[in-house]
C-alpha cells in the first residue's frame, strides 16, 4: 500500500501505527496535551491515544487553540509521528510552523484526500519527508 | 498561488527590525503560503486568545518574541489567562504549571497587549468597524467580530494571531474578501414558536444545530422575527463555533450584512435549504447535556463567552436576594467587575454564594471543586460542550432562570420551555 501525498509542513519523516479518526476532532478540548489522548466524549475514538501514530485527519473543528495543543504535543514529546490531513488546516499545523520556529524537531504533515484515509487503517505507515506514504500490516 | 512579500515585509522577515520581529512575519507569510494566499494586508486591530496556558510551550514561545525585543504594531486586546488576577476566585492550579502561566501572561503583557482578559473584548469596549480588517482569535470572538460587527477576520488561533499583532499584516484570505462572505446556505428558523425564539434558552441550542450542521459553510438564519438582543447572539455565535467551524454567520434584518437574506446570499438561491423542525430542536437541546437524569447538582456555571452587565442584571433579579445551597460560578471580564464593585454587587452577590470568576473561567483552569462524576448545570452551549472533556463534569444544559433555581435547592430544575 503506498500513496504520494502533498507536503504541508515540511518536518522529519515518521513511522508509527495508523490512527485513521472517523469524524473531524477539535484538538482543544478533544485532545489532552499532557498524554496525547482523545478526552471528548462525543468523539467515536474517545479513549485512544494519538502519540506517535501518523494521524489521519478526516477534518477539524472548533476551537483557535488547536495550534496550542499541537506545540504543546510536540514539546512534551507526545505528537503523532506525522499528520495527515483531508485539507490544510492553518489553525492546527500553525503549532507544526512555530515548533519549527522555536527549534523543536517536528513531525512532517501532508495532505491526502480522506476518502484515502481508510486503505490505511490498522497498517503499520512510514510518511517521508517528500510526503510518500507506505504501509506494511502490523507485525 | 504564490505569495508575494512588499520589500518592508521581506525586511522585517529577515530582521530589520529585530529578532521577535523577524519570527512574527514569518510565522505570517508561512501561514499565508499554507493558506495560498496571494499577499499580506494591513490589519487594524488584533484579539489574542494564545495568553491561555496549555504547557510550557506557549510561555517559552511567547518569552522567545519578547527576547527579540517585539512589540504589537497595533491595538491588541488579550483574551482570557489561566489566572484570576483580579483575585476576586481562587485557580487551583499548582506549580510549576502556576508560575509557567503567570510568566505567559506577563510576557503578553511585555508585548504591549491591553490587560482585557476577556472573550468578549468586543462587550469591552473593542468593537472595530464594519468592513475593517483585523486579526482575532478565539472562536467566539472571531464568529462575534464577523457576524454582529461586521469587520473582517479569519479564524487566527494561538501564534498567529500575536505574530499578526506583531507584524501588523494578516494573510489575504477568506474572511478578508468580500466574496467568501456570502452566504450559500440557508438555515430557516419560521416553523419554531417565536415565543421560543424570543427566549435566551433558544440562542445555545440553535447555534450548536447550526453549527453541526453547517460546518464551514457560511448560512443566513431566516424566520427570525425580531432581533434577539447582543447576548442571544453571542451565545448562538459561541455554540455555533463550538460545534462546526463557524466563523461567520448571517441573520436576515438582523446582522450588517444581511439587511435581508436575499443580500446576504449576494442575489443567488441557497445551494442548500435547512428547514429547522422543533423535532430537530429537542435533539440539539438533549445532545447539550451529557447527564440524563440527576439527584443533585454540584455546581452552576454562567458566563461562556463573559457575562455582561445585563446579564448580572438578570442574574440578580433571578437570586432575588435568595442563598445558594450550591456556588453558581459567573465568568466575566474585570471591565464589569469594576461596574460591579463601584456599586458594591460583586460583595452582595459573593455574600449569597456566587463565585465570580474574572480573567479567566471554569473550564479553561481548575476552579470549579475537585470530585468525580461531578455534576454541573450551564446556561452555556460552549460551557455545555467544552466542560465534560475538559473538567470531568457531566453537564445539563438550562435557562438562566432554571441554573439559578437549581443553585439556590441544590437539585436539578427543568421548566419545560420548548420549542
Amino acid at each position: 500500500m503506498s500513496a504520494e501525498a502533498e507536503v504541508l509542513v515540511e518536518g522529519s519523516a515518521g513511522r508509527g501505527k495508523a490512527l485513521v479518526l472517523s469524524a473531524p476532532i477539535s484538538f482543544w478540548g478533544g485532545v489532552d496535551p499532557k498524554t496525547g489522548r482523545v478526552v471528548d466524549v462525543r468523539h467515536p475514538d474517545h479513549g485512544r491515544s494519538i502519540a506517535g501514530t501518523v494521524l489521519f485527519l478526516p477534518g477539524t473543528i472548533g476551537s483557535s487553540s488547536a495550534a496550542a495543543v499541537l506545540l504543546e504535543l510536540v514539546h512534551a514529546g507526545y505528537a503523532p509521528a506525522a499528520l495527515v490531513l483531508h485539507e490544510p488546516d492553518a489553525i492546527l499545523l500553525l503549532g507544526l510552523i512555530v515548533a519549527r520556529e522555536m527549534g523543536w524537531p517536528t513531525p512532517v504533515a501532508v495532505r491526502l484526500d480522506r476518502e484515502r484515509h481508510a486503505e490505511f487503517a490498522t497498517m503499520v505507515v512510514t510518511v517521508s519527508v517528500d510526503g510518500q506514504l507506505s504501509a506494511l500490516p502490523p507485525p | 498561488m504564490t505569495l508575494a512579500l512588499s520589500d518592508a515585509e521581506r525586511a522585517m522577515a529577515a530582521g530589520a527590525r529585530g529578532a521577535g520581529a523577524a519570527m512574527a512575519m514569518r510565522i505570517v507569510a508561512e501561514s499565508a503560503r499554507l493558506l495560498g494566499a496571494p499577499r499580506l494586508i494591513p490589519v487594524a486591530s488584533a484579539h489574542i486568545d494564545g495568553a491561555l496556558y496549555h504547557g510550557d510551550s506557549g510561555t517559552l514561545f511567547a518569552e522567545k518574541l519578547v527576547e527579540g525585543g517585539a512589540k504589537v504594531a497595533v491595538r491588541a486586546t488579550l483574551n482570557v489567562g489561566a489566572l484570576d488576577l483580579t483575585g476576586c476566585s481562587r485557580v487551583r492550579l499548582a506549580e510549576p504549571a502556576r508560575s509557567m502561566a503567570r510568566r505567559m501572561m506577563d510576557a503578553y503583557r511585555t508585548l504591549g497587549c491591553e490587560q482585557s482578559w476577556t472573550c468578549a473584548p468586543y462587550q469591552a469596549g473593542h468593537r472595530p468597524a464594519q468592513g475593517t480588517d483585523v486579526a482575532w482569535g478565539e472562536s467566539n470572538a472571531v464568529v462575534f467580530c464577523n457576524s454582529v460587527l461586521g469587520a473582517r477576520t479569519n479564524r487566527y488561533g494561538d501564534f498567529l494571531d500575536i505574530a499578526c499583532a506583531i507584524a501588523g499584516r494578516a494573510p489575504d484570505y477568506g474572511l478578508h474578501r468580500h466574496e467568501n462572505r456570502l452566504a450559500t446556505l440557508e438555515f430557516d428558523v419560521g416553523a419554531l414558536p417565536p415565543a421560543f425564539l424570543r427566549s435566551a434558552f433558544a440562542w445555545p441550542i440553535l447555534g450548536s444545530l447550526y453549527g453541526r450542521l453547517v460546518g464551514t459553510d457560511i448560512g443566513v438564519v431566516t424566520g427570525v422575527p425580531s432581533h434577539p438582543g447582543e447576548d442571544a447572539l453571542k451565545a448562538f455565535g459561541a455554540a455555533a463555533a463550538s460545534s462546526g467551524a463557524v466563523g461567520l454567520f448571517h441573520i436576515a434584518g438582523v446582522t450588517p450584512e444581511a439587511q435581508d437574506a436575499e443580500t446576504a446570499l449576494g442575489g443567488l438561491p441557497p445551494r442548500t435549504r435547512i428547514a429547522v423542525t422543533p423535532a430537530m430542536v429537542a435533539d440539539a437541546r438533549s445532545r447539550l447535556s451529557t447527564v440524563a437524569r440527576a439527584e443533585r447538582v454540584d455546581a452552576v456555571a454562567l458566563g461562556s463567552p463573559h457575562l455582561s452587565l445585563a446579564e448580572f442584571d438578570e442574574i440578580e433579579r433571578l437570586m432575588a436576594g435568595r442563598r445558594l445551597a450550591v456556588p453558581l460560578h459567573a465568568c466575566t471580564g474585570r471591565h464589569v467587575v469594576e461596574a460591579l464593585d463601584a456599586a458594591g454587587r460583586r460583595r452582595a452577590l459573593e455574600a449569597q454564594g456566587v463565585v465570580v470568576v474574572a480573567d479567566t473561567c471554569v473550564v479553561v483552569t481548575p476552579i470549579l471543586p475537585e470530585m468525580t462524576a461531578g455534576v454541573l448545570m450551564t446556561n452555556s452551549g460552549k460551557f455545555a460542550h467544552y466542560a465534560p472533556g475538559n473538567t470531568g463534569y457531566g453537564v445539563i444544559y438550562a435557562s438562566t432562570a432554571d441554573c439559578v433555581e437549581s443553585a439556590v435547592i441544590g437539585k436539578p430544575i427543568l421548566t419545560d420551555i420548548g420549542p
